[in-house]
């Protein structure tokens, strides 16, 4: 009894929170403005701006993930071979940045990357050629993982150090190389820690609007821009909703794709 | 029984006196009025000074968006004395019967307001019996005279191939709209769907010259020198060219969209003669300019414009001109469906790639 008593605070939270606003976004999503059933909010993601968005978005964030894994994951292994003091330390400093509003530092980035901005100044006074990335692509994906690149870096850290050293040493011991051992021992242990930190910059970096319209000038459209478009210009909540069930769609097909290869549900976040 | 009524009565008054002392306490009290205004908008001397003058006391509240406003003088909750809504809101609570028609014989003050800025009013407030204008403000070319050797008369600028790479528009669909739809020649309301194609023909066209898509950043790039022209409003002009000696603004030739705030009386207010008072009160030309030299969005009070300086006069982003005011339309509400037409010509242009 005093057990279930002290998780109605969870409860609350979770249907406050999670459960009642996502039937919300259901209910809004397949019903149009009379409150009759419609599927035409989730159909209009096939006109070709809306498509092309999510496209576009699917593409950018797949190219963030991929980046932020293969920056993250070495730092990872450096951190593990750290004695805990020091890398305790750089953890720290990693995510020291994170004290610091999202948007703020996303600003800072639209500052430092302009065109007569920090990095263009000290570029030129070193007579090198100008960064020109700001108000593009690229300078999207950039900003996206310089966000998000501490969500792939924890967990992948957390696993990684519970590999124990016997572990490995063991691996050798039966006669596996360094590069047999990380691949066939040490890769496949640190699964669970890759697959949460996927889900974890890929899902923020899908539905993102922000970061497109800051570090891309509002010039790349990406889906979460039309999604935001639809709520507080038109103010058609219904369409906003079916786009964002879309979007969802695509989010539980990506976990439930990564759940596959973390059947023990070690991927805990941090 | 008689004791009993004596207590009670004492215990009434001096409650009273309690509540009396709590609202200011202050002496010949001729009541309050409840002002609902937008953010940062007063100079709150001002404030002070009808106080002092009138002794009516002032309780004063603020809000950030029309939106925000609305539901609130809907709901009655509070009975607000004046606010001061933006036009299409106020076309929008006159429908809706939330306003009551203002007895212009307590505001004297009225002979100051500019006539042009009457004449505009009438699109919101058919018969200009429901507001008075507050601030008014154009949509208009902000550039940099350092970067931009021409001229700027008219939105084609906008469209001028050497300054590629170095405009800016607003990234909201009926500001974006204007500048195509006035060189053209067409209504900023329009929802005609030829019109507006060719509106997004020109936009598509613009597309590769522009820098970026931008709201509030304007202010920063523009300050800094990162652009060499922007869409902008010209409410903050002043204070940007404080920032930056070098920017000028313009209301192009063709016309453009402008916006009036105005002080409009809901119907529950309970002091609705201390509103007119407040509303006289701050169109007294010295109280005007007071204000606008605190708040700098341009003021429709001639009066106060005769007091200013001719530097600021000369100033289109304080005063464009009689001539091209005229030719300035409020935006109105389109409905669902032509903000639904809008959205999604706005989500063409946007989706057309220029660069990777």
């Amino acid at each position: 009894m005093s057990k279930k008593l002290l998780s109605t605070p969870y409860l609350i939270w979770m249907i406050g929170f999670t459960m009642i606003p996502l039937a919300l976004v259901v209910y809004y999503g397949i019903t149009d403005k009379t409150g009759a059933f419609t599927l035409q909010n989730i159909l209009s993601i096939a006109t070709p701006e809306r498509m092309n968005a999510l496209l576009r978005s699917l593409k950018l964030s797949l190219i963030s993930t991929g980046i932020c894994l293969l920056l993250a994951y070495p730092l990872a292994m450096i951190l593990k071979s750290l004695k805990v003091k020091q890398s305790s330390f750089i953890v720290f400093i990693f995510i020291l940045p994170m004290w610091m509003n999202f948007l703020l530092r996303t600003m800072a980035w639209q500052t430092l990357l302009d065109r007569n901005g920090v990095i263009n100044s000290i570029l030129n006074f070193l007579h090198l050629p100008a960064l020109n990335i700001i108000n593009t692509q690229t300078a999207i994906i950039f900003g996206m993982v310089y966000n998000f690149l501490p969500f792939m870096v924890l967990p992948i850290y957390n696993v990684l150090v519970k590999i124990g050293d016997d572990t490995v040493e063991a691996a050798r011991d039966l006669g596996a190389n360094s590069t047999q051992t990380f691949f066939r021992v040490i890769f496949p242990l640190s699964m669970p820690g890759v697959i949460s930190g996927i889900t974890m910059v890929f899902v923020p970096a899908l539905t993102t609007f922000v970061i497109s319209d800051l570090l891309g000038g509002g010039m790349v459209l990406l889906i979460g821009n039309v999604i935001e478009q639809e709520f507080t210009f038109t103010a058609n909540w219904n369409l906003g909703s079916g786009l964002s069930l879309v979007l969802m769609i695509f989010i539980l097909i990506s976990m439930a794709l990564l759940a596959k290869y973390d059947k023990d549900g070690e991927g805990a976040a941090f | 029984m008689k004791k009993k009524i004596m207590i009670f009565v004492l215990a009434v008054s001096l409650c009273l006196s309690c509540l009396a002392g709590c609202g200011g306490g202050k002496k010949n009290s001729k009541g309050v009025v409840k002002i609902y205004n937008w953010g940062e908008y007063i100079d709150e001397e001002v404030i002070q000074q009808f106080e002092d003058e009138t002794g009516i006391e002032v309780i004063y509240d603020t809000f950030e968006t029309n939106e925000e406003m609305y539901p609130i003088i809907e709901a009655g909750g509070t009975s607000y004395d004046a606010v001061c809504p933006s036009d299409y809101m106020i076309e929008k609570m006159i429908k809706n019967d939330l306003l009551s028609e203002i007895n212009f014989d307590n505001i004297p003050n009225m002979k100051y307001i500019s006539e042009s800025i009457m004449e505009g009013s009438k699109a919101f407030d058919p018969e200009n019996k429901y507001s008075v204008p507050y601030t008014f403000g154009t949509l208009g070319i902000l550039y940099n005279t350092t970067m931009v050797e021409e001229p700027v008369t008219s939105w084609n600028a906008l469209w001028n191939e050497k300054y590629k790479g170095e405009i800016l528009m607003y990234n909201s669909p009926r500001d974006l709209f204007t500048a195509p739809l006035e060189l053209l020649g067409y209504s900023i309301n329009t929802t005609d769907e030829a019109q507006l194609g060719e509106a997004k023909e020109l936009l598509l066209e613009q597309k590769p010259l522009l820098q970026r898509y931008v709201m509030d950043q304007i202010k920063d790039i523009m300050i800094s020198g990162s652009a060499a022209m922007a869409m902008a409003y010209s409410g903050e002009v002043l204070q940007l060219q404080e920032a930056n000696p070098d920017l000028a603004y313009v209301v192009p030739e063709e016309g453009s969209n402008y916006f009036i705030d105005s002080w409009v009386i809901p119907a529950n207010s309970e002091n609705k003669e201390n509103a007119e008072a407040w509303i006289n009160f701050l169109n007294d030309p010295e109280i005007a300019l007071k204000n606008f030299e605190y708040i700098t969005y341009s003021t429709p009070n001639t009066g106060a414009q005769e007091l200013m300086d001719q530097a600021l006069l000369e100033n289109p982003a304080v005063f464009p001109g009689e001539e091209i005011l005229k030719k300035c339309e409020v935006f109105h509400s389109l409905g669902e469906e032509g903000d639904t037409l809008f959205n999604d010509l706005w989500l063409e242009i946007k989706d057309a790639a220029v660069k990777s």
